[in-house]
């Protein structure tokens, strides 16, 4: 390195010879991307604008989409839905901001190797579900997804389902207490066919409710998994946006 | 020894308190993973009662580098590499084939594709920037390591958070961040060794003898610091429960994603570039024998560099529900980018100014060359492809793939290569490399690999992007969604190609460099031959006149 004349003032010799400062200066540079471009995320309004429907996951659907997570789905399933022509007609109205507001962690994806799945909900029937996850290719001979048949075989274990409740809502998802104290209780009635499901349906609106993977005596991780991928997209009502936005 | 007895009945404690959690877990994972952490106390005491030199002070001579960790990552580093593009090869063999999915839950793409990137980002390339940071420090400070235990601690702590974060995978236990899956205590884990690195790093650097601190630990100390940084606030989360695997992140949905590509997009900029540069500004000039060209672009290159790399995050997520203004900016700051990221390509390029015939000569050289042209090829293509047009295209498809394997395996790949290669024979003091012409064959068999890769999965890319959003003349979407599937099959059969060329090159790499170890010497041709040309060496006898040519 050719050697500098002294200069008065600033010099970056100064920062070369102390790894304190080039440490904090380094620090500094790194942090005020992320300070100017994250922080105002959580305080900025017009970034989740209010849409009504959107609510917490049941318990099951909760359990599913840890299930989803497990798997890895999220590596080639995008739940995001952009607002191109050819997207909206093939998926469903583009992802709204309040869709994923209480996804800890958000399952947007990055890859498409599967269609996207944000709407995926009610588009398929169980039946359909359970076979295309048990055996991809007899339902689609193109595809390349791994068959999932042993989710059908393994007793839905999801653990205290109070206390994951609890932990989300620590991290701000508006569970109620009634919530966390039914949530085991939640969680085998949604999907045992004829079991009262009224209370659940008033705390959580629109949450469906039957055995879900055909067999009706198990609670199995297959039941979990179909009912958050037949809920997925089904919150928002957007039959009802579209007739104020297209007065007849 | 007191000291002895102390260390191993605090690692027996260890044990213990891990045995606890174990007999307490709430999930077969969490047990599995306790067990392993309780293995590896119980391995750490028996060491340190059989007199293992954990603290590195057997031998202590202030007069010589201490280099056995780095030793010890070179052997890492290879090892994880070729574990790494094995796991991707079948990955890769799965899309193409999904029967090799086995029907098991332990072997299906959605388990081993974590496995995959975390082995080749942080197994091989985390352990080649741990052992050159430690050798690079010490060399450019002319000053043994700092806190010698520490060290050694830092690297079988790293490899324990590399075996509890690959079994994860496969049991299943994920945060279902891309490149942030592993649990919040093994990202507990991971920090305490973090710091730890950062003390032995930065300790080195406050003992050096030269008044300088060289550009290379600048971006050195860069990365570690900034690595510190995305990886706590990224993996903030609060488990269900003490002796559970399971954790909800702090963040939902927007500042999730965003948080979550601030990360991603940086253990890009400050693991794999940042640290792979302070590789780069060591070695090249080591190998070419020539001083770094501008000391003056290095300045403005790293400061700008690291201001710069920080803002590009939201590039990953064009069109989503990511506010608009935020978009822009990560557009913005990302086309931006490309210029200091061509100031490292050109600083690095430009050191072989009047050593350019090495590259016909010297094969550690060529390697490095091309790992320069590949680092400068993927930062162009990146800023490229985070223009919002552009980007509505790409995303989602395997072009982004591809571009992501063009700076892996081209730039990371190659620089961490040749760097070995460098530094096998200096280690384990040998005469030279086992073989040279190896490492020519290595380098076109890599070379292949990349352009069979990168080719077909521009061509798969831009398939799929066209076709989803291919409109017929009856205004209606043409193909399904399985149409599209369909159609890249042949590129997803090259790219596998492609990937089993660049593994053969990195099994031959690993061959060269266990050979190196055992002392061996190939007898070969030698890569440049002396020239001489006996029949036009001799005098010219009179009357024979012919012109002179």
């Amino acid at each position: 390195m050719a050697s500098q004349p002294e200069k008065t003032g600033f010099s970056h010799r100064t920062l070369e010879r102390n790894i304190t400062l080039l440490g904090l200066c380094s620090l500094v540079a790194v942090a005020i991307g992320g300070i100017v471009e994250i922080a105002p995320l959580f305080w900025v309004d017009s970034t989740i604008e209010k849409v009504e429907g959107v609510r917490p996951y049941t318990p099951l659907e909760l359990a599913g989409r840890n299930i989803y997570m497990r798997e890895g789905c999220y590596v080639c399933h995008s739940q995001m839905v952009r607002p191109f022509k050819d997207e909206v007609e093939r998926y469903g109205h583009y992802s709204l901001a309040a869709e994923s507001m209480y996804d800890h962690p958000f399952q947007w994806g990055s890859k498409r190797t599967g269609p996207d799945l944000a709407r995926v909900g009610g588009r398929y029937s169980d039946e359909w579900h359970v076979g295309h996850l048990k055996n991809p290719r007899e339902a689609v001979p193109e595809s390349i997804m791994p068959p999932y048949a042993f989710l059908a075989e393994k007793p839905l274990n999801a653990g205290d389902m109070a206390a994951h409740l609890k932990a989300l809502r620590a991290v701000g998802v508006p569970y109620t207490d009634k919530d966390i104290e039914q949530a085991n209780a939640d969680l085998v009635a949604q999907a045992t066919p004829d079991a009262d499901i009224a209370d659940l349906q008033a705390r959580y609106p629109k949450s469906q409710g039957r055995d879900y993977d055909g067999n009706p005596a198990v609670v199995t991780e297959m039941d979990a998994l179909v009912a958050y991928l037949q809920m997925l997209g089904t919150l928002v009502d957007f039959k009802a946006g579209e007739a104020q936005e297209q007065p007849k | 020894m007191p000291a002895t007895l102390a260390k191993s009945g605090g690692l027996f404690l260890a044990m213990i308190i891990a045995l606890f959690g174990m007999a307490q877990a709430q999930d077969t994972a969490f047990a599995v993973h306790m067990g392993i952490m309780a293995l590896a106390a119980l391995i750490a005491a028996l060491a340190v009662m059989k007199g293992a030199d954990v603290a590195g002070q057997m031998g202590h001579d202030e007069s010589v580098y201490d280099d056995a960790p780095v030793r010890w990552g070179v052997i890492a580093t290879t090892f994880w590499g070729v574990v790494g593009l094995a796991a991707g090869l079948f990955i890769a063999l799965q899309l193409a084939y999904p029967v090799l999915n086995l029907g098991l839950e332990y072997t299906s793409f959605g388990r081993l594709r974590p496995l995959h990137t975390s082995a080749v980002i942080f197994a091989f390339g985390g352990n080649a920037l741990l052992c050159t940071s430690f050798f690079v420090v010490q060399r450019t400070c002319r000053a043994r390591l700092a806190f010698p235990g520490m060290a050694r601690f830092v690297f079988w702590g790293y490899q324990l958070f590399i075996v509890l974060a690959a079994t994860g995978y496969l049991l299943g236990v994920t945060e279902a961040k891309e490149y942030a899956e592993p649990e919040w205590y093994v990202d507990l884990w991971l920090t305490v060794v973090w710091v730890a690195y950062l003390i032995v790093f930065g300790g080195t650097i406050i003992k050096r003898r030269e008044p300088h601190i060289y550009v290379a630990n600048w971006f050195y100390l860069a990365f570690i610091i900034t690595v510190a940084m995305l990886h706590i606030v990224n993996n903030l989360s609060l488990p269900v429960s003490l002796a559970g695997s399971k954790s909800y992140s702090a963040f939902a949905g927007v500042q999730d994603a965003l948080t979550q590509w601030w990360y991603g997009h940086n253990a890009v900029g400050f693991f794999l570039t940042a640290g792979f540069l302070a590789m780069m500004y060591y070695f090249v000039p080591k190998q070419a024998e020539r001083p770094v060209y501008s000391y003056r672009l290095s300045i403005i290159h790293f400061w700008s560099l690291i201001f710069l790399y920080i803002w590009a995050g939201p590039h990953h997520l064009h069109y989503t529900s990511l506010p608009d203004w935020a978009q822009s900016l990560g557009m913005v700051f990302s086309v931006m980018l490309w210029m200091p990221s061509w100031g490292g390509m050109i600083n690095g390029l430009m050191t072989l100014n009047g050593a350019w015939e090495k590259i016909r000569t010297d094969p550690i050289i060529r390697m490095m060359v091309l790992a320069l042209a590949f680092y400068g090829m993927s930062t162009f293509e990146g800023p490229m492809m985070s223009i919002k047009s552009v980007n509505s295209l790409s995303h989602y498809t395997d072009w982004t793939i591809g571009h992501v394997h063009s700076g892996a395996l081209g730039w990371n790949g190659m620089i961490t290569f040749a760097c070995m290669y460098y530094l096998a024979p200096r280690l384990w003091n040998r005469q030279r490399l086992y073989s040279l012409r190896l490492i020519n064959a290595h380098f076109w068999l890599a070379t292949a690999g990349i352009v069979f890769y990168t080719a077909s999965m521009w061509v798969a890319g831009l398939t799929q992007g066209l076709m989803w959003r291919e409109y017929g003349a009856d205004g209606y979407l043409v193909n399904s969604f399985a149409e599209t599937v369909a159609a890249i099959r042949p590129m997803f059969l090259l790219r596998a190609f492609g990937g089993g060329l660049y593994l053969a090159g990195a099994l031959v790499f690993a061959w060269n460099i266990a050979m190196t170890i055992a002392g061996r010497i190939r007898a070969e041709k030698p890569m440049t031959e002396t020239p001489y040309n006996p029949a036009a060496d001799r005098p010219l006898p009179a009357g024979n006149l012919q012109p002179a040519e």
